[in-house]
């Protein structure tokens, strides 16, 4: 493979790694907190595609207004499910809570197969996102580099609002101790809520994002990437906002280098993915960046 | 309270009219019917054997689907005619052993079970040691890499295409003495000491521990006891079909049992079969909420996937307002019978009710309380 092909993969590995890594966001914020897996994060990563495309296809939106409907829709989507879905059950054992997030996810997933039909839809495609740039001597898509960039914003805006703000801090706050926080009189209900509003946005740019990418979208298109996502989650060390996206990543520029590198064992690319996350979870369960956390007697 | 031996002969007795029920089911039900009652036995084996996994041992395991394809696609190997086999490999031909042998029903079924424990084995020992949710993840993981390997290993799997032409042994009979035996075998083990081992690390792991219960080899044993299941359950699955492919085990069968289990009850034999048997008999009679409807003139066009929506709601409202689901972690007894009758005739001689309490509180199941953490 010559230096070319091996830059072209490489960016193309960043752009996919720039999606998981704003869904493996959502997903390790509300682990940081809640510690549960929200098993219907990457189902709220699907039905992004579908409220963009909708939003362009039905209602004829000009397609910044219909991202952006997108993204403040699907935050009040997710906010709804943790109204709905967890908080009756903050305090149940944890694994009734995986098992409701499980319910969740199946119930998102049949609902988009019984609304939208089951049948792929094509995303629509933008002409000045398409265009072909030739950048010394590597002819790539400039979605390819608008993609990371976006990916890079929303994640500066991410560690402003987690270090700067004050509704950062509760979060930071509740992702120590959440009794004493409540103590301390924070509102932890809005606060979770908050988090679930704001990781489902994320959620929803890089679903418009994936979806621009890879313009087919389907019902259960999200379960894959949703897993893949905590995987990187759990690889950059849950709970940790950089670890994530560093994660995210990682895990997008090893898929695609190696279907590029191995093409004959590209129908093996899961396996590889699902065993470099086993391999973590028994050699570095902390991850990467993560702290190590004590199991509690 | 009943005796232990009067417990046994009833046991015996219900299993014998179970198998006279069959009889007639056999002889005078049509295919449609049949079909539907061979796969309720094979869901019972499937949610019995997750819910020991999940419930009795407290390891929460989202691999079963896994475990089915092994015990399928072993047990579908092993029956098929061997010309069978040369026609549907067109791809690439079958290795070697496989495609010069072919065995009978139980040892081909009993065989997917063992390969399906071996795989139980295989992934259990890595996996086992990691908790909660990180297991459900890394379960889920193992049975998307059976899933993969199933597609990409067409010398023995046959790809995506899958196999076709599997003879259908599977008839009421088989799959019910299956699911008989499934639950009489996963019972007594969960009222022996090992049962108990189990719960106790269900429980509380740390404690358990203390108790001097080794977790590693309790865990690792349930785990391939459950997946052993598993594997029978796919190769009846298989053998009704008569045509499988990876599609057929994917994730949505373990979510489809896990539905069955929550709903029964996680953590109860008897609720898992409750479950299964109601799964098994709603999807076909909630068929009409596919199918198009006539209101008055307004035709509205049948809505494939309506079932699962309902099925999924119906998993979150049991979630969150009725977590125990309907049997909770209480199992069926013929002392219910007998505490009724005792009720019936103690009213009718219009004895103190104080002693009626002082009975109830006897036979009274000692549950921990089921909350765990």
């Amino acid at each position: 493979m010559n230096i070319q092909l091996f830059l072209q993969n490489l960016a193309n590995g960043v752009s996919l790694g720039s999606v998981y890594a704003l869904i493996a966001i959502g997903y390790t914020l509300i682990y940081g907190i809640l510690r549960l897996i929200n098993f219907a994060h990457g189902d709220i990563f699907m039905l992004a595609t579908y409220f963009a495309f909708y939003g362009i296809s039905l209602l004829f939106l000009p397609w910044y207004v219909s991202f952006t409907l997108t993204v403040i829709a699907i935050a009040l989507v997710g906010f709804l499910i943790d109204r709905i879905a967890y908080k009756p059950l903050r305090n149940a054992p944890r694994i009734s809570a995986l098992i409701t997030a499980i319910a969740v996810s199946l119930f998102l997933e049949n609902f988009a197969i019984v609304v939208f039909g089951g049948r792929p839809k094509p995303f629509p495609v933008l002409p000045e996102l398409n265009k072909m740039s030739l950048i010394g001597g590597i002819r790539i898509q400039n979605l390819t580099f608008v993609i990371p960039i976006v990916a890079i914003l929303s994640l500066l805006l991410l560690i402003w609002i987690l270090f700067k703000t004050k509704i950062g801090m509760a979060m930071r706050a509740l992702s120590r101790d959440i009794d004493t926080t409540k103590l301390m009189g924070v509102d932890a209900d809005k606060i979770i809520g908050f988090t679930f509003a704001l990781g489902s946005g994320l959620a929803a740019i890089g679903g418009i994002m994936y979806a621009m990418k890879y313009p087919s979208i389907y019902p259960l298109m999200g379960i894959m990437v949703g897993l893949k996502a905590f995987i990187a989650a759990v690889i950059g060390g849950i709970g940790n906002v950089l670890g994530a996206a560093l994660g995210g990543f990682f895990l997008g520029v090893m898929e695609i280098m190696i279907v590029a590198l191995f093409p004959s064992l590209s129908g093996f690319r899961d396996v590889f993915t699902f065993s470099i996350f086993i391999i973590f979870l028994i050699v570095k369960p902390t991850g990467i960046m993560g702290e190590s956390m004590e199991e509690k007697v | 309270m009943l005796s232990k031996r009067t417990k046994s002969i009833l046991n015996l007795i219900a299993i014998v009219v179970l198998f006279l029920l069959l009889w007639w089911a056999d002889v005078k039900l049509d295919p449609f019917s049949k079909r539907i009652l061979n796969v309720m036995a094979i869901y019972v084996i499937w949610a019995v054997s997750l819910n020991f996994i999940n419930g009795t041992t407290g390891i929460f395991s989202l691999g079963h689907n896994g475990f089915a394809a092994v015990g399928a696609y072993a047990a579908a190997l092993l029956t098929m005619p061997i010309y069978q086999k040369q026609m549907i490999f067109f791809l690439k031909p079958l290795i070697y052993p496989l495609n010069s042998i072919q065995i009978g029903f139980l040892p081909a079924t009993l065989i997917g079970g063992a390969a399906a424990a071996l795989f139980g084995l295989l992934v259990g020992a890595p996996v086992l040691r990691l908790k909660g949710d990180y297991l459900a993840i890394a379960t889920l993981g193992f049975s998307q890499i059976i899933f993969v390997l199933a597609n990409n290993f067409p010398s023995i799997t046959n790809g995506a295409l899958g196999l076709k032409g599997i003879p259908p042994y599977t008839n009421l009979f088989w799959s019910w003495g299956w699911a008989v035996f499934t639950i009489v075998f996963i019972g007594r083990l969960t009222a022996s000491s090992y049962g108990r081992a189990l719960k106790a690390i269900r429980e509380d792991e740390v404690a358990a521990e203390a108790m001097g219960i080794r977790l590693s080899t309790n865990k690792i044993l349930a785990f391939i006891i459950g997946a052993f299941f598993a594997g029978i359950g796919g190769s009846l699955y298989a053998h009704l079909l008569t045509a499988i492919d990876p599609k057929a085990f994917s994730f949505f069968l373990t979510f489809n049992i896990l539905i069955m289990i929550v709903i029964g009850g996680l953590g109860s034999i008897t609720g898992s079969i409750i479950g299964a048997i109601s799964f098994a008999f709603l999807s076909e009679w909630l068929r009409f909420v596919e199918a198009p409807m006539k209101i008055g003139p307004l035709t509205i066009p049948g809505i494939p996937g309506m079932r699962m929506v309902i099925f999924s709601i119906l998993m979150l409202v049991v979630m969150l307002f009725y977590r125990r689901g309907i049997m909770g972690r209480n199992e069926f007894s013929w002392d219910w019978f007998y505490i009724l009758y005792k009720k019936l005739t103690i009213r009718r001689k219009k004895q103190p009710a104080k002693r009626l309490e002082e009975k109830q509180v006897n036979v009274e199941p000692k549950e921990v309380k089921a909350e765990d953490e």
